[in-house]
C-alpha cells in the first residue's frame, strides 16, 4: 500500500530475514502436532509483511520459531532463519542473546499479561536497554523512555506506574515502546491489536504504523483480520494448517487471490464485499497430528482434484512477486485446463 | 500506586485485634468450663510439692478473691481481659511465688531467638531449593541432589529432634544433648558464650528446619512452573535479558508472592513445632515453659503462655500482612 520512493525501492531489494523450511512440532502423548510444516519466506528491508490465517494455523508458532522462543513441548524440528546474514537456529544461546531485541524484537500477542506485574513500567523498558548497552546514566535513560512514550502516544505520568494501573491499550503501547527501544532490524508483532476493542484497535494499529514508518524497521505483522491487514502491510503471506499457501503484494491479493483459501478469507471481509455466508466450513478439519498426504487444504477445497490428494503443491512464483501453493495454476499463473474457479467465488 | 493504604492498614489491625480478643475469650471460657476447681487443684498441687499445708482454705479463699471468682461472670470476664492485656497472669505454681509474667519474660527471648533463626532459614532454603528445582538452567546434579535433602519433610519435628539427639549428641557426641548453652556459663557477649550458644542451637534449629523446608520447596517449585508459562517470561527471554536476572527479577519475584501469603498460615504450625522441639531440648523458651506448666497443672502459667503464643503469632501474621502490599503492587487496589 505504501508508495515507495526510489530509495525505498532499492532498500526493498535487500532481504533482512530469510526463513527456510522452518518446521515446528509440539510433542503430545498422541503424536506430534505439526504446527509449522516447513515454511519459506523472505522479509525485505523496510517492508511490512502480514502473516494471516485463522486461529490455530500456526502463525504464533512460526513467529516463536523465528524468535527461538518455542516453549516445550514444542521444538524447532528443522529449518533455517537467517537474519542479516546470521543463521539463528544453530546459533548458541549466549550469542543469540546479544542479537535479541537489538536486531529482532517482539510485540507480543498477549499484551495484557506480557508485562511483569511486580515491576514499574519504565524499568521493563530500561532493563532491556541496559542488558544490551550496559549501565547508563539515570537521567539519560529517563529521557529516552519518555521519548519512546511520546512516540507511541503514552502520557509521561505512566512512567512510574505498575502494569495493573494501565488500560489494555496503554499496555499495548508500552509493548510497542519496548519493542522499538533499541531500533531493531526486524519487529514481529503477534496479533498486537486483537485483544483490544475495535476503536482502540484502530488507534494502536495506526500508532504502530506511524512508528514503523518513522523508524524504517522491517516488520512481520501477524493477524487474522484481513481488513485491518489491508491497511497496514505491504505484502501478505497466507497460512493454513502450518503451511504458507499464498504470498503476494497486498493490492494483488485483494484483486486477484489465487489460492482457494485466500479467496475465502478475502470474501469474508465485510467492508470489501458484501458479507456472504462462507462456502467452506470454518476451522481446520484435519487432525494436526496427522495431516492428509497431498495438499493441506484438500478437505475443504471446492476444486479438489485427484492428484491434490497425493501430491503436495509447492509454494511457487506464478506471477510477478506472487507465489501460490495450488495445483490449479500453471507456472505462468494461468488456470490449468478444465477448471472454472469463478464458480466458487 | 501500590503499597499500603490507610484503609488496608486499618482493616489488618482490626483483624489482629479481633484474633487476640477471640483467643482471650476462648482461654477464659476453657478455664471456667474445665471440670473441677482449678484453684483448689492448684493449691493442692502447691502444697504437695512444697509441703505447705496450713491455712489451705484461707489461701483458696484469698486466690478466689484475687481472681475475682466470687464475682458474677461478666465482671470476671472484664477483669480477666484487663489482667491479660496488662500481662498480669498471677503467680506461678511451679516457681511460687514468682509471677508468671517474670517466667515468660525470662523464656521469651530464647523462643524469639530460636524462631528468628529457624523461620528465615526454612523460608530461604525452601524457596531457594524450589526455585532451583524448577529453573531450566540448574545443573543436573544439583537438581538430583535437592530432592534427597527432603526425605525428612512432614516428619514431626519432635521425631527429627529425637533422632538427631540420639545420633549426633548421644552416639557421635558432636553436639550437646540439651540446654541453650553450656552448664555454668553466664550469658554474655563473649566468643566463648556465643559459640556455645550456636553449638547448642544447631540440633534444635536443624530438627525444625529439616522437617519443614520441603513444603516450601514443593510450593515454590509449583509456583515457578506456573510462572514459567506466563507471557511476561517469554517477553523477558525475547528481550535478551541475562538468564539469572530473568530468574530472580521476573520469575522468583512473582512466584514468591503466594509463598509469603502461605507464611502467615504456616506460622501456626511452625510455632507448635517449636514448642515441642524446645521441650525435648530443654531449651528454656516458652515451649519448655508450656511443657512443664502442663505437666504440673500450673493453670496460671498455662494461661499466660498460651496468651503470649497467640499474641506472637497474631503479631507475626500482622507484620506479614503489612509487608505484603509492599511486595505485591496489586494488592491494595484489589482490597479497595
Ligand atoms: N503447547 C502446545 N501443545 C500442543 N499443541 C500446541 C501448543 N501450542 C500450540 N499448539 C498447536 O499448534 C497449532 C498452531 O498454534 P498457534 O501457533 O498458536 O496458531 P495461531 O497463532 O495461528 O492461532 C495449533 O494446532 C495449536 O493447537
Ligand atoms: S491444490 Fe488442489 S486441493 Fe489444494 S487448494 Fe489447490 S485445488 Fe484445492
Ligand atoms: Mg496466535
Amino acid at each position: 500500500m505504501a508508495e515507495a520512493s526510489g530509495q525505498d525501492v532499492q532498500r526493498r531489494q535487500r532481504k533482512v530475514l530469510e526463513v527456510r523450511n522452518l518446521r515446528v512440532h509440539y510433542e503430545t502423548p498422541t503424536g506430534d502436532v505439526i504446527a509449522v510444516a516447513g515454511i519459506d519466506f523472505d522479509l525485505y528491508d523496510g517492508e511490512t509483511l502480514g502473516l494471516v490465517g485463522e486461529s490455530g494455523s500456526g502463525k504464533s508458532t512460526a513467529a516463536y520459531g523465528i524468535l527461538k522462543l518455542v516453549q516445550p513441548p514444542g521444538r524447532i524440528v528443522e529449518g533455517n532463519v537467517v537474519l542479516d546474514g546470521d543463521e539463528l537456529v544453530t546459533m548458541n544461546d549466549s550469542n543469540f542473546r546479544q542479537l535479541r531485541w537489538t536486531k529482532l524484537a517482539l510485540i507480543p500477542q498477549g499484551a495484557m499479561n506480557s508485562l511483569n506485574p511486580t515491576m514499574r513500567v519504565h524499568r521493563q523498558i530500561t532493563d532491556a536497554i541496559e542488558a544490551h548497552e550496559g549501565k547508563q546514566d539515570k537521567e539519560e535513560l529517563r529521557q529516552r523512555v519518555l521519548d519512546l512514550f511520546r512516540m507511541v502516544g503514552l502520557p509521561q505520568r505512566l512512567y512510574n506506574m505498575f502494569p495493573h494501573e494501565l488500560s489494555g491499550g496503554m499496555k499495548q503501547r508500552v509493548c510497542i515502546a519496548m519493542g522499538i527501544a533499541l531500533h531493531p532490524t526486524v519487529i514481529i508483532a503477534d496479533e498486537s491489536t486483537s485483544a483490544l476493542d475495535v476503536v482502540v484497535q484502530r488507534v494502536v494499529a495506526q500508532t504502530m504504523l506511524r512508528v514503523k514508518k518513522a523508524l524504517g524497521v522491517s516488520m512481520i505483522m501477524i493477524g487474522h483480520d484481513m481488513g485491518l491487514m489491508a491497511q497496514m502491510v505491504d505484502r501478505i503471506a497466507v497460512m493454513y494448517a502450518g503451511k504458507l499457501v499464498e504470498v503476494s503484494p497486498v493490492e494483488t491479493i485483494f484483486e486477484d487471490p489465487l489460492h482457494p483459501y485466500s479467496q475465502v478469507l478475502i470474501e469474508s471481509i465485510p467492508s470489501l464485499k458484501e458479507r456472504k455466508p462462507l462456502k467452506i466450513t470454518e476451522g481446520i478439519t484435519h487432525d494436526p497430528r496427522n495431516p492428509p498426504p497431498g495438499c493441506i487444504f484438500q478437505l475443504r477445497c471446492p476444486f479438489v482434484m485427484e492428484h491434490c490428494r497425493s501430491e503436495a503443491p509447492p509454494l511457487r512464483e506464478v506471477k510477478a512477486r506472487h507465489q501460490v501453493a495450488c495445483h490449479l495454476y500453471n507456472d505462468d499463473g494461468s488456470l490449468i485446463e478444465g477448471v472454472k474457479v469463478e464458480a466458487a467465488v | 500506586m501500590g503499597g499500603l493504604t490507610l484503609n488496608y492498614i486499618i482493616r489488618r489491625v482490626l483483624i489482629f485485634l479481633l484474633t487476640v480478643w477471640v483467643s482471650i475469650t476462648i482461654i477464659f471460657m476453657v478455664a471456667r468450663l474445665a471440670p473441677g476447681d482449678p484453684i483448689s487443684a492448684m493449691v493442692a498441687q502447691a502444697s504437695a510439692s512444697m509441703g505447705v499445708v496450713e491455712n489451705q482454705d484461707a489461701i483458696i479463699e484469698g486466690w478466689k478473691e484475687y481472681f475475682g471468682l466470687n464475682d458474677p461472670i461478666p465482671i470476671q470476664y472484664v477483669k480477666f481481659l484487663g489482667n491479660l492485656l496488662t500481662f498480669d497472669f498471677g503467680p506461678s505454681l511451679i516457681a511460687f511465688p514468682a509471677r508468671v509474667s517474670e517466667l515468660i519474660a525470662r523464656a521469651l527471648p530464647w523462643s524469639i531467638g530460636l524462631g528468628l533463626v529457624t523461620l528465615p532459614l526454612i523460608f530461604f532454603i525452601g524457596n531457594l531449593f524450589g526455585a532451583l528445582l524448577a529453573w531450566r538452567r540448574t545443573p543436573g546434579p544439583l537438581k538430583a541432589f535437592i530432592p534427597m535433602t527432603m526425605i525428612f519433610t512432614s516428619l514431626p519435628s519432635v521425631l527429627a529432634g529425637l533422632v538427631f539427639i540420639f545420633v549426633f549428641a548421644f552416639r557421635m557426641k558432636l553436639f550437646p544433648i540439651a540446654g541453650p548453652f553450656g552448664r555454668g556459663m553466664q550469658p554474655s557477649f563473649t566468643i566463648e558464650f556465643i559459640s556455645s550458644l550456636i553449638h547448642h542451637g544447631i540440633l534444635p534449629v536443624a530438627s525444625l528446619v529439616i522437617v519443614s523446608f520441603g513444603f516450601w520447596t514443593l510450593g515454590m517449585r509449583g509456583m515457578m512452573v506456573t510462572t514459567e508459562g506466563e507471557d511476561y517470561m517469554t517477553l523477558a527471554d525475547a528481550k535478551g535479558l541475562p538468564p539469572f536476572y530473568v530468574l530472580y527479577r521476573y520469575q522468583v519475584r512473582n512466584a514468591i508472592l503466594p509463598q509469603v501469603t502461605a507464611l502467615a498460615i504456616a506460622l501456626r504450625t511452625l510455632g507448635a513445632g517449636q514448642i515441642l522441639v524446645e521441650a525435648i531440648f530443654s531449651y528454656r523458651g516458652i515451649g519448655t515453659l508450656i511443657y512443664t506448666s502442663i505437666r504440673n497443672q500450673d493453670y496460671n502459667t498455662i494461661q499466660g503462655t498460651s496468651f503470649v503464643v497467640i499474641l506472637f503469632t497474631a503479631v507475626s501474621v500482622l507484620i506479614i500482612d503489612l509487608i505484603y502490599p509492599l511486595i505485591d503492587p496489586r494488592i491494595s487496589l484489589e482490597g479497595n
